[in-house]
Order: structure tokens, then sequence, then C-alpha cells
């Protein structure tokens, strides 16, 4: 069986064309222009991982950027949405601040990525 | 860094927009060895566009790493504040003469007016919005530009609806359809004019696929319904004309239209100044410095021409922030007149002049989606370059390298950029 993919790593989008054997498991690469979309589409095919970038609210009322520090499982993109926006970032927070640490079981933590407004 | 204004009100180089253009162009003036430089920004806070731009995939060129928006402006910002370069926000420029007087104003100052020995316009671009896309219906709640959502939803915390109907696939577009996503909205359909999409692959598949989105090509929102709120909108598709077909004409029902229909050089300062703007582009036309048809006014970043990625906004305005300084200490001079021409398929190239014999990236955007093309670059007859792509896209911005050999050994005046079956 064949997956076709778009690359995401990078801007350049690269057109995957994943062949898969009789498991499921990505056997063949092609059209990938670095070693990183060969890494990205097996990762793809068999556990498909995501960055979560959101906002949240600080005490005194204003938002604040936030991401998670790595990517963590695509099926758990919605739970970490919930914990993100259950959260409440001291005033005085600054880019780089953990919020909050090791979400969901991973080894991801929500770090502050920006000024206040 | 606080600037006081001096009682003459000269300043070496003045720089218009503090976004990653403006920064970028500071940063690499004063490292060149300018000390008196002065950032003016409209915002309260320096950071631009990027401020905005929550999501990541940004700095894998510049840092060789993925950041998001904010974090790539607080870099800059950290390098401006490291240097000292001094800088206003909440100042609002006003005008630009030709002898390089700029007028500008604030809460601190009121009107005030700076002999500048060079300015670099960093302006940015904004969205275009409902009032050109001449679609019919009332003026309800409910229509938004992406980009304006993005600032409502990422800066002030507000959800601007529940039920989206996005027109337009640039990136911002793109972006929102998966934020709003993501916050409990339901985005119901992309519908896209052109038969492509004018925003990266790369968005297309993590924001619209991840999300089960669908994206219409060829198709338009032609009727927005609703008087106080949105209620819906009729969309349909169009022919290879771009004329909406009747019989294709469907309701979805939604309380929100955000609008992603392209981005338009905010150039009015420059229009005032005199000067020269490229009908393409909508930025000034300018050489290889940057500089635009008023000597010692340069342009850099999306005022000049609207990038994919703010990487190559760094690096365009680094060429700008050091040909001012060569400016202000008299080294500037033509070397060459070199313009670039183009055949159409390539519809603009950055810069349009090339004036010195020095290594020269030449940015353009192709009008169509093409296959199994060549770039080829010629001059005086002979090919300089030729360089085959699998596919170019209007949405991709395309680069070739002009050496400084090839710039020397140029006979006659023009280049000319074209793109020819491989």
């Amino acid at each position: 069986m064949e997956r076709q993919l778009t690359c995401i790593v990078c801007p350049r989008g690269c057109s995957l064309r994943v062949t898969l054997d009789a498991d499921g498991k990505p056997a063949k690469i092609e059209g990938n222009a670095c070693p990183r979309g060969e890494t990205y589409a097996i990762a793809e095919c068999t556990a498909p991982m995501r960055t979560v970038t959101s906002t949240v609210k600080c005490e005194d009322g204003t938002v604040i950027p936030v991401k998670t520090d790595r990517a963590i499982p695509k099926g758990l993109v919605f739970e970490a949405m919930k914990i993100i926006n259950a959260t409440v970032a001291p005033s005085g927070a600054k880019v780089g601040d953990v919020l909050v640490r090791e979400i969901l079981g991973t080894e991801a933590s929500i770090v502050v990525t920006g000024k206040k407004p | 860094m606080k600037y006081t204004l001096k009682e003459n009100g000269y300043v070496d180089l003045v720089i218009v927009g503090g976004g990653p253009a403006g920064m970028s162009a500071a940063v690499a003036a004063y490292d060149a060895g300018l000390r008196d430089i002065l950032i003016l920004e409209r915002d309260n806070s320096l950071g631009g566009i990027l401020r905005q731009c929550i999501h990541n995939g940004f700095g894998l060129h510049r840092f060789g790493e993925e950041l998001t928006g904010p974090e790539y402006a607080y870099r800059y910002e950290k390098m401006v504040r490291e240097r000292e370069i001094p800088f206003m926000c909440d100042t609002m420029v006003m005008g630009i003469d030709k002898d390089r007087n700029l007028t500008a104003q604030n809460s601190e100052y009121g009107i005030f007016t700076l002999k500048c020995g060079a300015i670099i316009l960093a302006m940015g671009c904004r969205e275009r919005p409902r009032g050109a896309l001449n679609i019919a219906g009332h003026r309800p709640a409910g229509i938004f530009t992406a980009g304006t959502a993005q600032k409502f939803v990422n800066m002030k915390g507000y959800m601007p609806g529940s039920e989206v109907v996005i027109l337009g696939s640039g990136d911002i577009g793109l972006i929102m359809a998966r934020r709003m996503t993501l916050e409990g909205a339901k985005v119901k359909a992309v519908c896209e004019l052109m038969p492509y999409s004018g925003g990266l692959a790369r968005n297309i598949e993590q924001c619209l696929n991840d999300f089960d989105i669908p994206l219409y090509l060829s198709t338009t929102v032609v009727e927005i319904h609703g008087k106080e709120r949105v209620t819906g909108v009729t969309v349909a598709e169009v022919d290879e004309n771009r004329r909406p077909k009747p019989e294709t004409k469907r309701y979805i029902p939604c309380d929100t239209l955000l609008l992603s229909c392209g981005l338009i050089p905010e150039n009015e300062l420059s229009v005032g100044a005199g000067i020269s703007l490229d009908r393409v582009t909508n930025g000034a036309v300018v050489d290889g410095d940057r500089e635009t048809s008023i000597p010692g006014v340069f342009a850099c970043g999306n005022v000049l021409h609207v990038h994919d990625l703010v990487d190559y906004v760094s690096e365009e305005s680094v060429i700008a922030g050091r040909a001012a300084v060569r400016f202000i200490r008299g080294e500037r001079g033509e070397e060459i007149s070199l313009t670039l021409k183009t055949d159409g398929k390539i519809r603009y190239t950055v810069p349009q002049r090339i004036t010195r014999v020095e290594d020269t990236t030449v940015y353009f955007r192709v009008a169509d989606v093409y296959r199994d093309k060549a770039i080829v670059v010629r001059a005086g007859g002979a090919v300089l370059i030729k360089k085959k792509k699998q596919k170019l896209a209007p949405g991709e911005m395309e680069t070739v390298k002009l050496t400084a050999k090839m710039l020397g050994e140029v006979k006659g005046s023009e280049i000319m950029l074209s793109l020819e079956d491989a």
C-alpha cells in the first residue's frame, strides 16, 4: 500500500510517497529532500506527533502565548488544549517560563513563548 | 533604549517600523558600526505582526530551530536591547519627503520632525479587506480579515465566532482555520477562488487535513447573509475566467466569515514621498541594496514585497541595514546599471535593478502553477543560469543567485528572467 504525505518539518513542504509493507510499516520513502523528511514519514505512518501552540490566560485578565516544548502524539492535541485552557499564568510570566510539566504522561511541558500584549 | 530628541532633530538612520524587518535592519546597521539609529514603531511594543503569530515554524533558516512568532520576535528584540539601539513605540510616522525629513507624532513629543541621514522603510503589509473583494450582501457583524481574528484570539483572548467559513487559502487563513478549531469553533469550509492554494503545502496538511477541514478550490463566496450578524454565506464554483457558475450555488450556515485574500504592502508613506512603486509587488522599485528611487531611502521586508517566511525578511533587511550605513558614510556609488526583466510567467523580481558588482540573490514569484520548467537567466545573448524545477507555484517565492563574476561580465543593460520547458 502507498501513502501520500506532505512533509511539515520545514516550509519546503516536500511531497512524500511512502510504501507500506504488509504490517502497515513504512518500507520505502521517496520525495524527501532531506533526512528529516524520512524521520517525519516514519513517525506520521506509525505514531504521528504535533507541537501545540495556543494562549493561556493570566491572573490580570490578559493572555500570553504558549507552546508544548516538544511534539506530543497527534491524538492528544485536544486533550492538551483542555489543560492549556484550564491553566492560569501568573501576571509576571516571562518567555521560557514552564507553566505545566509533563502533560498527559508525555515529556512535553507547556512553556511561555512571548511577552504579554 | 529610550531616545531623547536632539535639538536639531538630526538622526543618522531612522527605521520606520519595529517588526522583524525593522529590527533586523537596525541590528545590521549597528553591527556595521553605526550608532545613531532610531526605530519608530506604531504599536505599543517591538515585534510587529509576529506578536500575534503564536504558531511555530519560524526561524528554521535563520536560527536552525523551529520557533513560534513571539519567540522569533523576542530574539530580535533582545538583540536590539543588548545593543542599546533606541526605539520609540506608540509613535506614528505621518510623512516623509524626498530630502529625508520625517514627520512623526506621539504623546510625549506631539508632532515632531527628524532630519535623517538615511531612512529604512519597514512598515510591513496589511490584508486585503472586504471592501476590495466586491461580495454582495449587508454589512453584518462577524466578517473579519484572518489577521484581525488572529489578533482577537491570540492577543485579546476573544473568540470572534463559533461556526466559520474562510474565504481565501493564504497562510494566515489556514493557520486561523486550525486556531479556531483548537479553541472549539467549527470551521466548515475554506474556499479558494484560484484552482490552487495560496498557502504553503505544509499548512494545508497540518492546519486543514489534520482536522478534516475541507478546502474547495475554484470556489468563492458570492453572497453574505444576515443583517445584524452573519447567518450564512452562499458559495459557488467559478469557471476558468473566475466567474461564478450560478448552477453551483450552495448555502453554508455560519456566524463568521474570515477573509484571507492577499496581503498588500503598506506604502502610503512611500507614495507620499514620491517613491516609484512596482505595479506588481505594490512595493518600491529597488536596486540590489534595497535603495528606492529616492537616494538614502531604503525598503525591506513585507513593505517591499510580501514574503512567505520571516527568515527571508530578516535576510533582506540585513542588506538594507548595511547599505544604509554605506550611504551615510558616502561609500555608495553606482558601478553598473542593470535592469531585471521578466517574461510574464515570472511576475516580478526583487530587486528590479542592480547597481553593484557583487553576489546578488534575486527573489521572484511565478504567475501560475508550473511543472517541469527551467528558470533561465539571460543577459546580452548569453545564458547565465539555467535551473530546473519540478514544481513552481505563486505561493512559494523562488530565488536565483547572480554572482559578482556574472554581473561583471554582462554585456548590455538588461537581465532577462524567463520560465522555459526543461
